[in-house]
């Protein structure tokens, strides 16, 4: 086992490459990956291990998806393409109607055991169709586990842990991330379900996952020059997320900005931001995009982006609202 | 075919018909829809889709599958099921919503499945087990498995995109399924004719390069004859085929439905055109001693008797199976 500096597309494909050795039931397939994937994260595969187990498909999202819960139930692992979340959609009944219901509506006879790869975010100038993030309608679904990688070593570990488990995965890598540079540590060993304190700080919580966490780690060390240290915790898995984490640390800071690009209305923040406040008491903002689909134009997709200067000003903001309602 | 075969098959029918006949009348009262009250003392519950005058489907395609094999079913799947061999017990159990029941009462009548026999789940969306069962197909072709995969779907579900997905999947990748439009002419309470273009699923299955058969479904002999050759072209030759069988849907969509929609004339079809009637008819045409075919209908009554005493003993679900079984990573994590 080495550490090796990597891209975030690189780390998928070589988690992909080693499970894909290691276990050979596992199989990956969607559209254009025979050629590596639109964003070189499925390079090399074909050539390693053939056409019967990298699977070019037609653009069929439902049978894509569909198919591999049949797989699944047949002893197959398979990884499912499916471009960006927003082709994902076309399969939406075969991921919430049948890869997330078939364990439990069956009485438990059936596992599905698969990753499902729908990339998210704001992809520049991709426009209202190629750009969202929709992790909260996932997460809203039982019977799916939904993660968020963040780094080139999230997306090395997460991938190959979630290629060992026992459930169906909504597996959302972030479009603008792919190129991101990082050290990998192969042995390291991901943890569904346990954030990561990227930076500890008493006077405030931020709670944020997937492209965002790294303009709210900047934020806060612009922060910290002006004597105000945030905590910033990388959320990872978006379902189960680790509640622990973030009620301990809010309760400490009585302060939780949550960041996410995603519409802020019924964003999943919502749901962290209601449970922290019903648990801890702890007072609550949320950063998210407008309820607007993303434009095109660069102004027009600024709107719906995040970047360091919003969370400052948020954090800014919330922490001198605070301060003037307790003068 | 011989006379030893078709009572084999009508044995299989009328043990079909008489597990949805007590299902129908343990479900009076189960559901609120089309117009019908709730009743506290129903004991199978929610929407309940009866095969009754489309047994010769089930009959004629499953006698061909071994244990193996595997099936996936739509929402009236109950004669899938029973044909591929299901537990009979714990099928009528889980109608019931006991503890027993096959999905330990967590899917009830449209999500009847057994997997120890293959048996991949009935669907409550109309089309969802066509891409389920490419996949299982595909999984067995990757696992160089002398098994097959047949796919039940329905004739409204040829409007449906996954048809058209499935069907071409299967053929580009040259998958052993075989598929079976159970073709009852109605689409829920809509005639499907009206609202399909075109001359059907066989024409579209053959245009996308998927040789298909007709064959009259209520015709047990003709189903099984068909069935055999196609099943037999699957297996052998590790290619996708559909079975199109024109059959009649004698009772409403859901049990409840009393179809005021439907012309008398097209009922009294579908209900001349039994297909238990018609294999009872030919056997004795055959010079078979009615007393075999009386024997299977009681052997039948009296299998489903003791199903429903079964179903009616078991208990209730424990509350924690509300809890079980929802996913591994998360588990416990329920708000």
């Amino acid at each position: 086992m080495a550490v090796k500096t990597m891209n975030y597309a690189q780390a998928a494909a070589a988690a992909l490459e080693r499970a894909m050795r290691e276990d050979p039931t596992v199989v990956a397939m969607g559209e254009d990956i025979g050629r590596g994937g639109i964003f070189g994260q499925y390079k090399g595969l074909l050539d390693a291990f053939g056409a019967q187990r990298v699977i070019d498909t037609p653009i069929s999202e439902s049978t894509i998806m569909g198919a591999a819960v049949g797989m699944a139930l047949t002893g197959i692992r398979p990884v499912v393409e499916m471009r960006v979340v927003d082709f994902a959609l076309c399969a939406m009944d075969e991921m919430v109607n049948q890869a997330a219901k078939n364990r439990y509506m069956f009485g438990g006879q059936g596992r599905v055991r698969l990753v499902a790869r729908l990339p998210i975010g704001i992809w520049s100038a991709s426009a209202a169709q190629h750009s969202q993030s929709l992790e909260a309608w996932f997460a809203h679904m039982p019977g799916l586990v939904v993660v968020c990688p963040s780094t080139p070593q999230d997306n090395y570990s997460m991938l190959r842990a979630a290629l060992k488990a026992e459930d169906p995965f909504i597996y959302m890598e972030h479009k603008e991330l792919w190129g991101l540079q990082g050290e990998v540590d192969e042995a390291l060993e991901a943890q569904f379900g346990k954030a990561r304190l990227v930076r500890d700080g008493a006077d405030l919580t931020i709670v944020s996952w997937s492209a965002a966490v790294h303009p709210a780690l900047e934020a806060a060390e612009r922060l910290a020059t002006r004597g105000i240290q945030a905590g910033v915790i990388d959320l990872g898995t978006i379902w189960p997320w680790d509640r622990d984490a973030v009620l301990s640390h809010c309760a400490r800071s009585g302060r939780l900005l949550v960041v996410h690009e995603a519409v802020r209305a019924g964003g999943f923040g919502a749901e962290i931001a209601a449970t922290a406040a019903e648990a801890t008491g702890c007072r609550i903002a949320r950063l998210g995009a407008p309820r607007v689909p993303v434009g095109y134009a660069s102004a027009l997709e600024a709107i719906a982006s995040i970047d360091a200067d919003k969370v400052e000003r948020a954090a800014l903001e919330f922490i001198d609202a605070g301060a003037r309602a307790t003068r | 075919m011989q006379d030893d075969e078709l009572l084999r098959l009508y044995g299989v029918m009328a043990r079909i018909r008489a597990f949805e006949q007590a299902a129908e009348v343990a479900s009076a009262g189960g559901v609120r829809v089309l117009g019908a009250a709730l009743s506290a003392g129903a004991k199978v519950r929610g929407p309940l889709h009866l095969s009754i005058g489309q047994e010769a489907v089930s009959a004629g395609v499953c006698a061909h599958l071994q244990r193996e094999d595997l099936l996936t079913s739509t929402h009236r799947g109950h004669g899938h099921t029973l044909a591929k061999g299901g537990n009979v017990n714990r099928m009528m159990a889980e109608l019931f919503g006991r503890a027993d029941g096959s999905n330990l009462g967590k899917g009830g009548a449209m999500h009847i499945a057994d997997f120890s026999v293959g048996m991949l789940g009935a669907n409550g969306v109309v089309a969802a087990g066509m891409p389920i069962a490419c996949g299982a197909a595909h999984a067995l072709k990757l696992q160089r498995s002398p098994q097959i995969v047949a796919c039940f779907f329905g004739d409204g579900a040829i409007n449906r995109g996954p048809f058209l997905e499935s069907l071409n999947w299967s053929a580009v990748y040259r998958l052993p399924v075989l598929f079976i439009c159970e073709d009852n002419r109605y689409s829920a309470t809509t005639p499907s004719g009206p609202m399909t273009a075109g001359a059907g699923a066989a024409e579209r299955s053959r245009a996308i390069g998927v040789p298909a058969v007709s064959v009259d479904g209520n015709d047990v002999v003709a189903v099984w004859q068909a069935a055999a050759e196609l099943v037999e072209q699957v297996r052998s030759q590790g290619e996708p085929r559909m079975l199109h069988a024109r059959t009649w849907r004698v009772k409403g969509h859901v049990s409840v439905d009393t179809q005021g929609y439907r012309d008398p004339a097209d009922l009294a079809a579908a209900i001349a055109a039994d297909p238990i009637r018609r294999a009872r008819e030919r056997l004795l045409a055959d010079g078979v001693d009615v007393a075999r075919i009386d024997a299977l209908d009681r052997a039948a009554a009296d299998e489903i008797a003791a199903a429903v005493a079964f179903a009616d003993a078991s208990p209730v679900p424990a509350i924690a199976q509300a809890y079980a079984d929802v996913q591994t990573i998360g588990e416990g994590a329920w708000l």
